[in-house]
Order: structure tokens, then sequence, then C-alpha cells
């Protein structure tokens, strides 16, 4: 097997492991006052603090919740409506359109259905947001912004975003900037506090944690409404009962990734672009997504569109011959559609039919890199064979 | 099959391309096309797209339940799953032929439509390209290889279960790829359900579907008056006097009686049937039982499943899915369409709605199939309805 699909999610860290099956047994409820409270919430925030070191965060800004999806969901609605709130005029929503969909979808649905405007930023043939754009963006009308939201680095095709620039600029005003950053962290330097950020979304099962846990690191002077209300957990902006066995996993492969991301990165980053030469030269028309430049992408990331291929047809021969990767857009009903990501960035939508993406990981190989080598000419030549239904 | 020893060789094993719908019996061919040495993989078509916005990053589609439950079984069987989105071939081939034959004033089907047109040439082609060797699906019927190497589409083993029917627009080259693991065995709808709940296959409970697929209500008349508009039209007796009004001659079918809303009852206080459908002067024309006995008719874009024969022949014939079997004689013919069949009935049969399938069968054997064009009524005063 040559599992090649790590962006999708990755496998747990063995001390990461460890760490969780430890706290599986003992009994505990971190907001409780005794003993056995206190135990859980000792555990919760030493995985609290670490996650924060890791991340260039302060402790009390990490706001733990389960998962990415609810993260973003936290951000672009919670501090639209905190926003809102306390100014009715803010209620346009600057995005970029090559989201993941837990962003793009929530945009979206602040548009139906809470009279957000949406103002998409423009992108480049890479999917990049330019400062410039952002900037004039703002500077139509900065009073009546809501927030910014614009990925660190695209779960699709790898593009890095100059995050650091576009959140100046939003600082600059006054406006809070979201960033999801579940793809980036442990593949490139994250820096919360260096950033500029208002928020930032991060997710275990992506760098070698447990699913179902991630956080929104949150600035302490943002207060976005809650999408959920209970306890008052977690600042008041999250509440629910913390799942302490998932955050002491999480914290550990925070503080693994964040330790080993520059080695981490040199190492994948050579056996991608091995990866690379060997789709190229086995299929030389093959076209690369993304930022041609190794300093613009995921060092894990590599991905391609072949002409005349459905990329489905090419999941299911590579499959077949032991190779998991993935057309980099799922949906529900397992109906491949066209990207959204590769729209945006321009690309003819005949061609958007027919991509891969692999994403390489911890436990990735040379072995994976010869595997496609073999396969990936002979399955691109008879998925042709079957052309574009 | 066997050897030259006299051994039975071992089953080839075969890339199979599984049909998946979410439903019980094409779940349990899998399964069994699995358990016989095969290496099966699962597909389910999406067929019906709804409109699709940027706003859902266009994933909509209405079979997401049948999906899920297709990919469920897949699982529990251990193969791999797809969703190949044939929606606009489908579209294309059978919900436009299906509306256009009505529009025309006949009677389709569009499930043989679905197997000639979708699952037996967009799928199996797309699955030939891809390297698998066979389509298999749930359908109750038996493929026979011969000693020559040809091979027979026949009944299913289990006459109440047959779908031969439906199938016998296949030719032989559909057939060589085609694999039904449940037409051999003689077991009951109660069998294969049981059987999939021995498998552990949720859907063995789920309920049979026997609506036309793209139509989820069940209401074809309202399918239609949404496709065609409603335009009032006449309803004549037989000697073209009005009886009343209907809201769309489309709406229609030879041998229907029910629904005809006409005030007065007929002289001879008989039930009325439609008799003829015209869709060029949107008229429907009633009249008695009698008057819908066929002793012939002529049936365009012959199929044959093996070698087409050369002169008349004595055949039986089915005339509609779950319909009982007549006996004929058929003989092929040139006419204004290209290929004819020309068809005696040996007893006249009444209801034969022109757009519906004519299959000969020879004992258990399907020898072919063709489309009904035009029908031949045994009173002399009610020659031909159409041509």
């Amino acid at each position: 097997m040559a599992y090649l699909d790590h962006a999708a999610t990755t496998p747990m860290l063995p001390e990461a492991v460890q760490a969780m099956t430890a706290q599986l047994g003992p009994v505990g409820n971190a907001s409780s006052l005794h003993a056995a409270g206190r135990r859980a919430r000792r555990t919760v925030e030493e995985g609290r603090e670490a996650l924060a070191a890791a991340l260039g965060a302060r402790p009390s800004e990490v706001v733990l919740t389960s998962g990415g999806t609810e993260a973003d969901n936290l951000a672009v609605k919670g501090l639209y409506w905190a926003r809102r709130a306390a100014d009715p005029a803010r209620t346009r929503v600057l995005a970029s359109p090559v989201e993941h969909h837990a962003v793009l979808d929530a945009v979206h649905w602040l548009a139906d259905h809470e009279g957000a405007r949406v103002q998409w930023l423009p992108v480049d043939s890479l999917g990049r947001v330019h400062p410039e754009a952002l900037r004039e963006a703002v500077e139509e009308k900065p009073g009546d912004i809501a927030l910014i939201t614009v990925m660190w680095a695209n779960n699709e095709i790898g593009t890095l975003q100059p995050t650091a620039e576009l959140a100046a600029i939003a600082a600059e005003f006054g406006i809070p900037m979201h960033a999801d950053a579940v793809q980036a962290v442990g593949q490139v330097p994250v820096d919360f506090a260096a950033s500029n950020l208002a928020a930032m979304t991060v997710s275990g099962h992506k760098i070698g944690g447990p699913y179902g846990i991630g956080a929104l690191l949150l600035g302490r002077q943002w207060a976005p409404t809650p999408l959920l209300h209970g306890g008052g957990q977690e600042r008041d902006v999250r509440s629910g009962t913390l799942d302490v066995p998932a955050v002491a996993a999480f914290a550990v492969a925070a503080r693994l990734a964040a330790g080993r991301r520059e080695e981490f990165a040199r190492e994948i980053g050579a056996l991608r672009d091995a990866l690379v030469a060997a789709v190229r030269e086995a299929v030389p028309d093959a076209v690369l997504g993304g930022d041609p430049d190794p300093a613009g992408r995921l060092p894990a990331n590599a991905h391609f569109s072949f002409p005349g291929c459905e990329g489905d047809s090419l999941l299911l021969l590579l499959d077949a011959q032991g190779i998991e990767c993935s057309t980099g857009s799922a949906c529900t009903a397992g109906v491949a559609q066209p990207s959204h990501v590769l729209l945006a960035t321009g690309t003819d939508p005949e061609l958007a039919r027919g991509t891969l993406r692999f994403s390489l990981g911890h436990t990735s190989t040379r072995a994976d890199v010869d595997a496609v080598a073999a396969a990936i000419g002979p399955a691109v030549e008879r998925a042709r064979g079957a052309g574009l239904s | 099959m066997t050897d030259t020893t006299g051994a039975p060789s071992p089953a080839p094993r075969l890339r199979v391309l599984a049909a998946m719908s979410g439903g019980v019996d094409s779940a349990v061919a899998a399964a069994r096309a699995v358990e016989a040495g095969h290496d099966v993989t699962g597909v389910h078509l999406a067929l019906s797209a709804n409109p699709q916005s940027f706003r859902t990053g266009a994933r909509g589609c209405c079979t997401i339940e049948d999906s899920r439950d297709a990919r469920r079984a897949a699982d529990v069987i251990g193969i791999p799953f797809y969703v190949w989105d044939l929606a606009e071939r489908f579209r294309q081939d059978v919900v436009e032929d299906f509306v256009a034959e009505y529009e025309a004033g006949r009677t389709p089907n569009p499930c043989l439509r679905c197997n000639e047109k979708i699952k037996f040439a967009a799928l199996l082609d797309k699955a030939l390209a891809l390297g698998f060797d066979a389509v298999c699906t749930g359908h109750y019927a038996t493929v026979v290889l011969r000693e020559d190497g040809t091979r027979e589409l026949h009944r299913a083993t289990d006459m109440a279960k047959d779908q031969s029917y439906v199938l016998g627009v296949l030719d032989e080259r559909q057939l060589a790829h085609a694999m039904f693991p449940l037409g051999d065995t003689a077991t009951t709808k109660e069998e294969i359900r049981a059987e999939a709940e021995r498998r552990g296959l949720a859907v063995a409970k789920k309920p049979d579907s026997h609506d036309i697929c793209f139509i989820a209500d069940g209401d074809t008349q309202g399918f239609l008056a949404r496709h065609l508009g409603t335009a009032e039209g006449d309803i004549l007796d037989e000697d073209g006097n009005k009886l009343g009004t209907h809201d769309g001659a489309y709406g229609f079918t030879v041998g229907q009686r029910k629904g005809l809303r006409i005030g007065h009852p007929a002289p001879d206080g008989k039930p009325r049937y439609v008799l003829d459908i015209s869709p060029v002067d949107n008229t429907v024309t009633v009249g008695p039982a009698s008057a819908l006995d066929v002793v012939a008719l002529r049936a365009i874009r012959p199929r044959w499943c093996g070698t087409p024969p050369t002169g008349p022949g004595t055949y039986t014939a089915q005339l509609r899915a779950h319909g009982g079997e007549t006996p004929v004689t058929a003989e092929p013919a040139g006419g204004p369409d290209g290929d004819e069949l020309k068809v005696a009935f040996t007893e006249p049969v009444r209801g034969v709605a022109p757009g519906q399938a004519i299959v000969l069968y020879d004992g258990t054997r399907v020898v072919g199939s063709a489309t009904i064009a035009a029908t031949e009524r045994r009173a002399a005063a009610a020659a031909v309805s159409r041509g």
C-alpha cells in the first residue's frame, strides 16, 4: 500500500497514541472542583500550554473545538455576528474563493441567511490572494467589513498565501482576519503571535493527533458569538465538556510537529520533488497545479491535472494498484465535480475533471514514490481510453 | 466448462464492475460475484442530478440515500466503491426519450432503454475501457454459454422473478460482458432478503422499488404535464363523435380504461377503453374492449440476440414487463424505417401500445426484441391504427 492522502488524514504518531490511551481510563471532568476534576484540568491546561507554545500563541488564546470545521464556523459566523452586533453597518465579508468548504459554505450561509455581502477576493492562476487586492477591497469602505478570511495554505493545490502581509493590512484597519491553517501546521512556520491574525484554525488529525479535536486560536480582544451555548467552557466562546484524552494527544502531536517541522519539510519536500519528477516523466503533458516554485507551496503537496482523463477513473485504477490518493475534492454523494479551487484559478473546467492530489506525510517513503512512478503512466493511458463521460 | 481431461476447470477470475443501486438485489448479486472468486468493484450510478449551484460546490444529487446504502453494502462485502455520474447521458438517452415518446403518443419502457443505453452501453463501455471484463447487475435472467462460445439469454430459473424482458435489447456482445448472479438460482425474493440478512447487508429490509426511478413521487401524469404542458383536446368515439375532453393526449395509454372522465355512458352500457392516441390533433379515441383486439403488429429497431432469423418463425412473445406469453409468427422485413419485424398473433391480444417492446422467445431463450410501431386490429373497420 502506498498511502498518499495525508492531507485527508495522517496516521497518529505513536507518542500521541500513548498520550491518548494513558488518559482513557482515569475519570475526571475538567470543570469539576474535586481531585479527579483537578487532575483532568491539569492535563487539559498542560495540553493547552503545549499547543500554545507549538503555535506561537498564549494559552488563553487556545479555544478547543471538535475539529477544524467547527473552528472555521466559529471564526466566520461568530466574528460576523459579534462585529455586526457592535455595528450594524458591518455586513461585508472578504473571503478568498479557494477556501475549504468549512469556510466557503459558512460564508455562503451568512450571505443566504444573515444578510452578509460577500466580496470574493481575486486570486491569480496559482490561487494566491495579492496584498494589493486586499488593500483595495478594504480601502473601498473599511467601516462596513465584518471580517476577512483567507486560508494559510490550500488543501488541494498546496498554494501558500502571504498571510502575514494580508493580516497586517487587516490589523492596520482594525478588522479581524481569520486564516484556516489546518494544512500549514507542521509543514511551514506558523506563529500565531507574529502573524497579526485575529483567529486561526488548527486540527488534530492532520498533524498526527486524534480525530475530533481542533482549536481556534483567538486573539484576546476578539469575542465571537458562540455557536454552542452551555457550560461556558473555553472563554464562554465554546461550551462543552473537554475531551481530556484528545487534548493530551493533540498537544503531543502539535509539539512534535513543530519541533520536527524543519527536518520534516526538507525530507518530505525532496520526496515530493521526486514524485513530481516521476509523474512528469511518465506523463509529459501532466499539468502541475499550484505554485511551481517549491517555496510557494506546501512541501508535502503534489497536484496534477491529466488532460483527457476523469479523476475518478484514475482513482479507481490507482486504488486497484494499492495507491491511495485523492482527486482533491470530495462530496457527500460521492459524485466528483470540478474543484471550486481550480475553477477559481481559471483552470479549464474539462481539465479540472482529471485531477489527482498526492499528499505525503510522516510515513511516506521512496517506495511510495516508486509505486506511483510505475503505475501512473499506464493508469493515465487507460483512463484516457475511458474518456470523459 | 470442462478441460480435455474432463476435470472441471476453475472458473476464470474476472474483473467485475457491479452496478449497485442501493437495493437488495444488486447488493446480493455483488456479494455472490465476490464469492464466485471474481475481483469485484462496486459502482453506483448517479442518474438524476439536481440543478446545481456554486454555493454547495455543486454536490447535489437526489439519490444520496440510495448511494449511501450502496456504499454501505459495498463496505460490508469488502469491495471498492465509486459513484459515477451518468446523469447527463441518462437525461439525454432515457428521460428525454421517455418524454418524446409520450409526446408522440407512444408508451415507452424506460427500464429497457436504460439497460440498452446506460447500463450495457455507457457503463459497460467505460468499464471495458478501464480494464474490467464484465458488468454485474441484480437482474433475474440467465446467460448460457454454449459449447461454440456463443452466449444466449434465457429467462430466470424462477419465472415469477424473470426480468429477461427488460434485457431483451441486449445483443451478444453486450451479453458476453454481462453477469447476472441472481438469475440461475430458484430463489424467491424472501430468500434473497434472507441471504442479504445473513450476509450482514442492511438493505435486506429495504422496500422494493417499482416506480420509474426518475419520477420519485410515482406521478407519471404530473411529470409529463410538467414537461409537455397541458393542452385540452377531444375524446372521440370510433365514428369521430366528441364524447368529452382531456388535458393532453400524451397522458393516455392504449388499453387504458380509468380516468377518461366521459360524462355519459356508452350506448351499449359497456366500459370504454383508449383505442388510439393522436398527438397531431391532440385527440384520444375510445371504444369497446373488443376493438382493442390486436391480430398483428409492425415493430421497428429489431435487436437480435445471436444470428437474426432469415424467414418466418414461430415464437412466444412478451409485450410488457411482468406480462404473459402469447404465441406468434414473426418475420424480419425491410420497411420505411429500416429493419422491421412483422408479427402475427395466433390469438388476438389486447392492450398493445405503440412504443412498448415486444420480446420474442424460443422456449426460455430470448431471440430478440423490437419496438412496437403500429398495430392491426381485428375489426376490418379499425384496420391499422398508425404508422
